[in-house]
């Protein structure tokens, strides 16, 4: 009986030592569910969740404090990989919440007064410009996150929806009537 | 006899080439107007170098390439250009692209060009004077021809690489290639040894479809004529027989390997009309503004014209003959080809073929049933791919599987459409998969960049902060410096209480000085994390000490 509990107890106390040594030997940096969630997270930085940026929203689902259905712009599909990646049941986006289509902010470039405004709001620094000089969009580099619509004094920046033209033209999902049964 | 190898699958469709090759190529009339779209190429489109209103003469650039895969746009007549604006295309979307119109005067006027001697050029000349002549792939793929012209490194087991010759022409009803052999044979041979030259390619092989015995008799009376070293093989005649990778295969047995291009293994080919324009763009210095197409189906006589680029299509097809039953117009072959999106799209460097359609001619298809899981279309397919695992998963938007059952391997050939029982159009869905495959990698590079951006954007309101804190924090300490060095002379020397503050000043600094004077021995070899969290400790402390001194000191002035 008690060399049992003693040989229980020497297993438990060296297996103990193994699993916190291990523990500090191969501690992972970070938290890499959160660093998947965010390769899924559009990178629009803008806000929508209601955390500070895409990773925050990221760390905010990894803790279990956030919902998977609070970035509007990636999508229904977002919803469905997170929660492919979470193992959770999908969740559809709450009332009023709804994706909007892609789109670039554009500065009227006769109607910028040069006040940096915008330039510091940019979560991408996608915009051009310094003190009384001509803003202007790097078009290539927003993510459409309309951060810079609020602070503009003279509202001189809106959201142009990208088109569809025939260099990012796509094909359709073929779509044909089924022959009824005879 | 040269050995000849398979591939797996293909299919035999009704070829319908006779009745477009009872005459000799014909040459269109002049059209009333020219639609010349920019991008008639892959890669980037070109350039506008013109504006409405300007007159240009036949050949004259009025696009330029732009970009390292690109190509140039000229004028295919004389005229006034009426209009640089989006007109709809030849393209599956029937979405509109830039173009300019231009007005013949009828003249036909010819800018100044004259012959290249290639041999004297520099293998970086000659192919700028391709990309400037706006050569590109007319098999089809329209893919700029001076990217293809780098010397070719040997297959395996050889000493030389090899150059082939795409004359097989396999979708039905085409036979623009077939007449263009035919008719100009010593011209493509010509062209031929243009392209051996460029590419130092030891071995030629030109691969035509044995249904086509007049021009195989042709390309080998040119060859034997012009005495090169080249070889006119008569492949058989099965589709897809002509696209470049099954080509290659049946030609030579070297399999272009998944992801790669046949120069990976010491290959090129050429489609014949190309090699023809490539000798135009050499021998006449003339850029491609014109190239022949077929004209078939429901016209009254079918035939193949020589057409200059930009022509409207309903016009050219006119000239066939209309017929009152036709009811739509296909683009390229029955098997590939798109049907054009509007009466007004013109004529662009890839049309090779124009099919006048009728109900008679193009049934309607029976209409769609489910899968059956028969697996005819991977018996058929050219490429051994298992087209029904890759319609379930198309189908199911489950494009990571659709990679992993090799998706972008597919050449959109048709073959397993044509054969399914249940009419299902399988293409379309692999086209589905593929543009959404290659918008969701768009996409995620996107967001890939917008991430790094926004890092290094926190990154750096991080370190001006940083650089603030310290900056503050070194004037905090000249100004406590400057106060504590003012005073001190200043004050009476003979206040006892005077001088003992003072000693103890003195005792302050001379430990100050100690502190300053060692130097912390753990700190030669520190990470940059290490040393920016030691920059923000002393930061922070140098706000405490500030708040501490306007804190403590200030009351005792007071």
């Amino acid at each position: 009986m008690f060399e049992a509990l003693l040989a229980m107890s020497a297993i438990a106390i060296v297996l103990g030592a193994v699993l916190g040594y291990s523990a500090i030997k191969f501690r992972v940096e970070g938290n890499p569910l959160a660093d998947k969630i965010d390769a899924i997270l559009p990178q629009t930085q803008c806000g929508q969740c209601g955390f500070p940026g895409c990773r925050p929203y990221a760390d905010a689902i990894a803790n279990g404090t956030a919902e998977i259905n609070m970035c509007p712009p990636g999508g229904e599909e977002g919803i469905h990989k997170l929660a492919d990646l979470l193992g959770v049941e999908f969740k559809p986006f709450g009332a009023g919440v709804e994706p909007k289509p892609k789109a670039v902010a554009f500065i009227d470039e006769n109607t910028c007064i040069g006040c940096t405004l915008c330039i510091q709001a940019c979560p991408v620094d996608a915009i051009t410009g310094a003190a009384k000089q001509m803003h202007t969009i790097i078009a290539a580099e927003c993510t459409g996150c309309e951060l810079c619509l609020a602070p503009c004094p003279v509202d001189c920046i809106i959201m142009l929806v990208s088109e569809e033209k025939v260099s990012n033209w796509k094909w359709k999902y073929p779509m044909y009537a089924l022959s009824p049964a005879r | 006899m040269k050995q000849r190898y398979q591939f797996h699958g293909g299919v035999h469709p009704a070829a319908n080439k006779t009745q477009s090759t009872q005459t000799p190529i014909a040459r269109a009339a002049l059209p009333s107007h020219l639609v010349i779209p920019f991008r008639q190429h892959a890669g980037e489109a070109a350039k506008p170098v013109v504006q409405a209103g300007e007159y240009v003469l036949k050949g004259q650039l009025i696009g330029a390439a732009v970009g390292s895969i690109s190509s140039s746009i000229h004028a295919p007549t004389s005229g006034t250009i009426s209009a640089i604006d989006s007109q709809t295309v030849v393209h599956p979307s029937g979405l509109p692209d830039l173009c300019a119109t231009l007005i013949p005067d009828g003249k036909d006027e010819w800018i100044e060009h004259h012959a290249v001697d290639y041999r004297n050029l520099s293998q970086l000349e000659l192919r700028q004077h391709l990309r400037r002549c706006g050569i590109v792939g007319l098999g089809g793929a329209t893919f700029p021809s001076d990217i293809k012209l780098r010397a070719l490194k040997s297959p395996p087991g050889k000493n030389t690489g090899i150059l082939i010759i795409n004359g097989a022409e396999c979708e039905p009803y085409i036979t623009c290639d077939d007449m263009l052999m035919r008719e100009r044979a010593d011209e493509i041979v010509r062209g031929t040894d243009m392209l051996r030259f460029a590419l130092s390619a030891g071995e030629v092989l030109i691969g035509i479809e044995d249904n086509k015995p007049e021009a195989i008799a042709a390309m080998r009376r040119a060859v034997a004529e012009s005495g090169l070293p080249f070889e006119v093989v008569a492949v058989p005649t099965i589709y897809p027989g002509g696209s470049a990778k099954h080509l290659i295969r049946v030609l030579t047995g070297l399999e272009v390997p998944s992801g790669k291009l046949p120069t990976d293994i010491g290959v090129q080919c050429f489609n014949v009309a190309t090699t023809y324009s490539i000798h135009r763009a050499l021998d006449h210095g003339e850029p491609l503004i014109s190239r022949i197409v077929t004209v078939t189906g429901n016209v009254a006589q079918p035939q193949n014209f020589e057409v200059l680029i930009g022509t409207p299509i309903l016009e050219l097809v006119a000239q066939a003959g209309n017929k009152p039953d036709t009811n739509r117009h296909i683009i390229g072959g029955p098997m590939m080809g798109v049907q054009i999106p509007s009466d007004t799209v013109t004529l662009t460097k890839a049309t090779n073929c124009i099919i006048a359609s009728s109900p008679a001619l193009f049934p309607p298809l029976p209409p769609t049933l489910p899968c059956i899981r028969c697996t005819r279309c991977a018996e058929v397919c050219p490429v051994e791919l298992q087209p029904q695992d890759l319609y379930w998963y198309a189908k199911a938007k489950d494009f990571a599987k659709t990679q992993a059952f090799s998706l972008f391997d597919c050449i959109e050939c048709g073959a397993c459409s044509y054969v399914c029982p249940s009419h299902i159009p399988l293409v379309d869905y692999y086209r589905f998969a593929k543009s959404e495959v290659r918008a969701r990698d768009a996409e995620k590079q996107a967001a890939d960049k917008a991430r790094i951006r926004h890092e290094f954007r926190e990154l750096r309101i991080e370190r001006e902060k940083q650089e603030k804190a310290e900056k503050l924090a070194a004037k905090e300490k000249a100004a406590m410096a400057a106060k504590q060095a003012a005073p001190a002379p200043a004050a009476p020397q003979t206040d006892p209480e005077n001088t003992v503050q003072m000693k103890i000043q003195a005792a302050i600094e001379h430990a100050k000085e100690q502190a300053a004077a060692v130097k912390p021995k753990n700190t030669e070899t520190l990470t940059p994390e290490q040393q920016a969290d030691i920059a923000e400790i002393e930061a922070r402390r140098a706000r405490i000490r500030e708040l501490a001194s306007s804190h403590v000191e200030q009351p005792k002035e007071n």
